[in-house]
């Protein structure tokens, strides 16, 4: 081995970035380019599959140009990806047959509701660690057998496949139909506990075998990419949040770390133990290294956070960057009893509630736009108080720091407020780009360029750290009020909605 | 090459004029100044006067720069912004030197720290974002300062605050050292705001090359400096850090 870097795709919602790290886990070089987001129909959120697959061919020569560095430099590539959002495409053509469907998308939720209604919302929770929610993949691998015509024939028959994006990604570089567990673990297929493909599940979801993936280990060498990155090991899959986990170097139980990105996603390592959650929490797979038995975790997921603010951006035209709503935010001391409860596509962890919409609560005519800036980064904090506050009981343990990572950790008071409303410190490790660290990791101890995880451990150190500043009683006033504000988003959709 | 366009050439004088210490001057002043007629400048004030670049203080009857030229030239980037654009390379460089990485902006005459970076060595850190530094007695202040002739102008005459036995406080003496920063493209302070503590810094440019920051890293002498210079391998890292960055704002923002 003479390559002296690890590539790593960290292949997200909204773009896919390549990073460069080092044999100290130093990232040398970055690129990344944006994909488009198809909004067909309200609820319904789309990708293009081959654009996205462009891009991630030309962010990994953009990254080494960047650093001056060439193809043999690299020692391997791990992929990290976006979870759930569902691929299906033909075998013989390498064509999808639709759009990948994102995992925020919202169609599937009367396949979701019958499945519900033979069984209730938990009934497939000790098999797969999920509830019935449209946030899976194997619902919207249904939808498409059904909508696309002939597609059920060819999946059946095994010319049709499926993947989330890993596996359509591996497969178009390697050749190989495979996912790894922790992908796997999203698809509402497989059992935690086999780790493999389960009949019972594939029959209620309407889900043929042939059209699946292997189920291999996260980090293992799954095979040689062929042009243009001829000759690169492709030695690593996870999904980002388990990626994330990964990267934070939570390798032991009761290690946890919350990504704050798009959505947010609290992840707790349970090692070996499968914790079933009664608190509105996912049960899934943290990482299986090959030869390795599977880490599980418990997670807490949380749809919109970055989101609310690309919102803001986008939609209101309130600022004209994300990190503009800090300096927006800033204009006002509090958020003014302001509270908004960001159920866009209904409440994820740990309420799981689809017939939530979103409400802004506690108007006056006081509110100005500052305070509403500030109800926004707020939002995002009082959503990882609600996910900790299930952890804590889920877990029986106490979280006694928050170890954050992702984009949004950038946002100086966003990372207080989490501090002022969890009434814990927060901090930050000094890659904040964890999704990306943790894939790298993942492949480059599979092709033996780290020797083992602890040794991955004296990479990480705190590059940041915020002190609570609010004190108790005003945070559980505020905490209370953020509760009724959620109250009032429930029930809002109905039946016959149009 | 085309000959200049003269009228083009006086608007700039008067420009620069204005933007010089003195900031508001007469028209008597400035045509004396520019050995012009008054009439001929006053024909110049006037076109200047109505595309916003130049205004008329109502109260002294002398002119200053308008408000349309500080949104047009402006160096302004918001820090919460450049702390998003230059979180991965400040941490990368933090992990590189092994030092305490600041990136700051030009604030009311000091240094506003944007983004702070702990030393990665897990010690008990306390975040420094938001406090205040003086220009001439630190590196990311001194960076800065060398980009921004307007700003070291505004010093001329001033004292400047002796922090230790280092400190330049001589503004001429200032200025020959911020040549040297420009020339060499990063700037040093050794041992000029705090005894034994150092630092080394280099401008971050936006897509037009104007200066909106400076990043630097920080610690103690003996680990920055070797016989008495910076160590060359963190001057390297700083401005690598600093060139990666100034390339990401070139890009499309979020
Ligand atoms: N300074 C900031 N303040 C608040 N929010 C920010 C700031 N900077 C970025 N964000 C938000 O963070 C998100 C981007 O972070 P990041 O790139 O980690 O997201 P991501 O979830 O990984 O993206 P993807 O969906 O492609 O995976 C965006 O939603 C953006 O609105
Ligand atoms: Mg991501």
């Amino acid at each position: 081995m003479t390559g002296a870097y690890v590539a790593s795709i960290d292949q997200g919602s909204a773009s896919s970035r390549c990073m460069l790290f080092d044999r100290r886990g130093r990232l040398v070089s970055v690129a990344q380019k944006e994909h488009r987001q198809l909004f067909p129909r309200p609820g319904w959120v789309e990708q293009d599959a081959e654009e996205i697959l462009g891009n991630v061919l030309q962010v990994v020569p953009d990254a080494l140009e960047k650093a001056e560095l060439k193809l043999a430099d690299l020692v391997a590539l791990g992929i990290a990806n976006q979870r759930e959002t569902t691929v299906v495409w033909d075998r013989d053509s390498g064509r999808p047959i639709y759009n990948a469907i994102s995992w925020q998308d919202t169609r599937t939720d009367k396949i979701v509701n019958r499945l519900a209604a033979e069984g209730g919302k938990d009934r497939f929770r000790a098999k797969t660690g999920l509830p019935l929610t449209t946030y899976f993949s194997g619902p919207k691998i249904q939808w498409i057998l059904d909508h696309v015509e002939g597609a059920r024939d060819g999946a059946e028959r095994g010319t049709v496949l499926f993947g989330t994006m890993d596996t359509w990604l591996i497969w178009k570089l390697t050749g190989r139909h495979v996912t790894d567990v922790t992908n796997a673990s999203r698809t509402m297929l497989m059992d935690l506990r086999s780790l493999d493909w389960d009949d019972e599940l594939l029959e209620a979801m309407k889900v043929p075998r042939a059209m699946l993936p292997e189920i291999h280990a996260s980090s293992e060498p799954y095979g040689e990419a062929g042009a243009p990155l001829r000759g690169l090991p492709v030695a690593a899959a996870l999904g980002d949040q388990q990626a994330a986990l990964f990267g934070q170097t939570c390798f032991a139980a009761g290690e946890a770390k919350c990504t704050y990105g798009t959505g947010s996603f609290l992840l707790l390592n349970t090692g070996d133990r499968l914790v079933e959650s009664t608190h509105g929490l996912l049960t899934t797979v943290g990482c299986r290294i090959a030869g390795e038995p599977p880490t599980y975790a418990l997670e807490g997921s949380i749809a919109v956070t970055g989101a609310l603010v690309q919102w803001l951006r986008d939609k209101l035209g309130l600022i004209s960057s994300a990190a503009e709503i800090e300096t927006l935010a800033r204009t006002v001391e509090d958020s003014g009893g302001v509270y908004v409860v960001p159920a866009f596509s209904g409440l994820f962890a740990p309420h799981w509630r689809s017939d939530a919409r979103g409400v802004i609560a506690g108007l006056t005519g006081y509110t100005t736009k500052g305070h509403l800036a500030r109800a926004v980064l707020e939002a995002t904090a009082w959503q990882t108080r609600e996910v900790i506050d299930a952890m804590n009981s889920d877990a029986g343990t106490v979280l006694r720091v928050l170890k954050a990572d992702g984009g949004m950790t950038a946002d100086n008071l966003m990372m207080q407020l989490l501090a002022d409303n969890l009434g814990v410190p927060v901090v930050r490790p000094i890659v904040a780009e964890t999704v990306s660290l943790g894939a790298a990791y993942a492949a480059g101890l599979a092709v033996g360029f780290w020797p083992n995880v602890e040794s991955l451990r004296a990479n990480w150190h705190k590059a940041a750290e915020w002190l609570p500043r609010l004190d108790p009683e005003t945070r559980e006033r505020r905490f209370r009020k953020w509760k009724k504000a959620v109250a009032r988003t429930l029930e809002w959709v109905d039946d016959d909605d149009e | 090459m085309p000959r200049p366009i003269q009228s083009i050439q006086r608007a700039a004088q008067v420009m620069h004029l204005l933007s010089g210490r003195a900031r508001r001057l007469s028209l008597v002043e400035l045509s004396a100044q520019m050995g012009l007629p008054k009439g001929t400048v006053f024909g110049i004030l006037r076109t200047l006067q109505q595309v916003g670049f130049v205004e008329k203080d109502p109260d002294s009857a002398k002119y200053q720069l308008g408000a349309a030229l500080l949104h047009l030239g402006s160096t302004y980037l918001d820090g919460n912004e450049l702390r998003s654009r230059a979180l991965n390379w400040a941490d990368s460089l933090a992990a590189r030197s092994n030092e305490t990485v600041r990136i700051g902006t030009l604030h009311d005459g000091r240094v506003l720290v944007v983004h702070h970076v702990f030393r990665p060595d897990d010690s008990y850190q306390v975040l420094q974002v938001g406090s205040l530094l003086p220009l001439h007695a630190t590196a990311l202040g001194k960076a800065l300062l060398a980009a921004s002739p307007y700003v070291l102008s505004e010093l001329d005459g001033e004292e400047l605050t002796r922090f230790t036995a280092r400190t330049i406080t001589d503004v001429k003496q200032l200025t020959v050292a911020l040549k040297e920063v420009k020339r060499r493209g990063w700037a040093a302070d050794i041992g000029e705001l705090v005894d034994g503590e150092g630092s080394v810094a280099a401008p971050i440019t936006d897509r037009s090359e104007r200066t909106v920051g400076s990043i630097a890293i920080s610690g103690p002498i003996e680990r920055l400096c070797e016989s008495e210079l910076p160590r060359s391998d963190l001057v390297a890292y700083v401005r690598e850090s600093a060139r990666a960055i100034s390339r990401d704002l070139g890009a499309i923002p979020w």
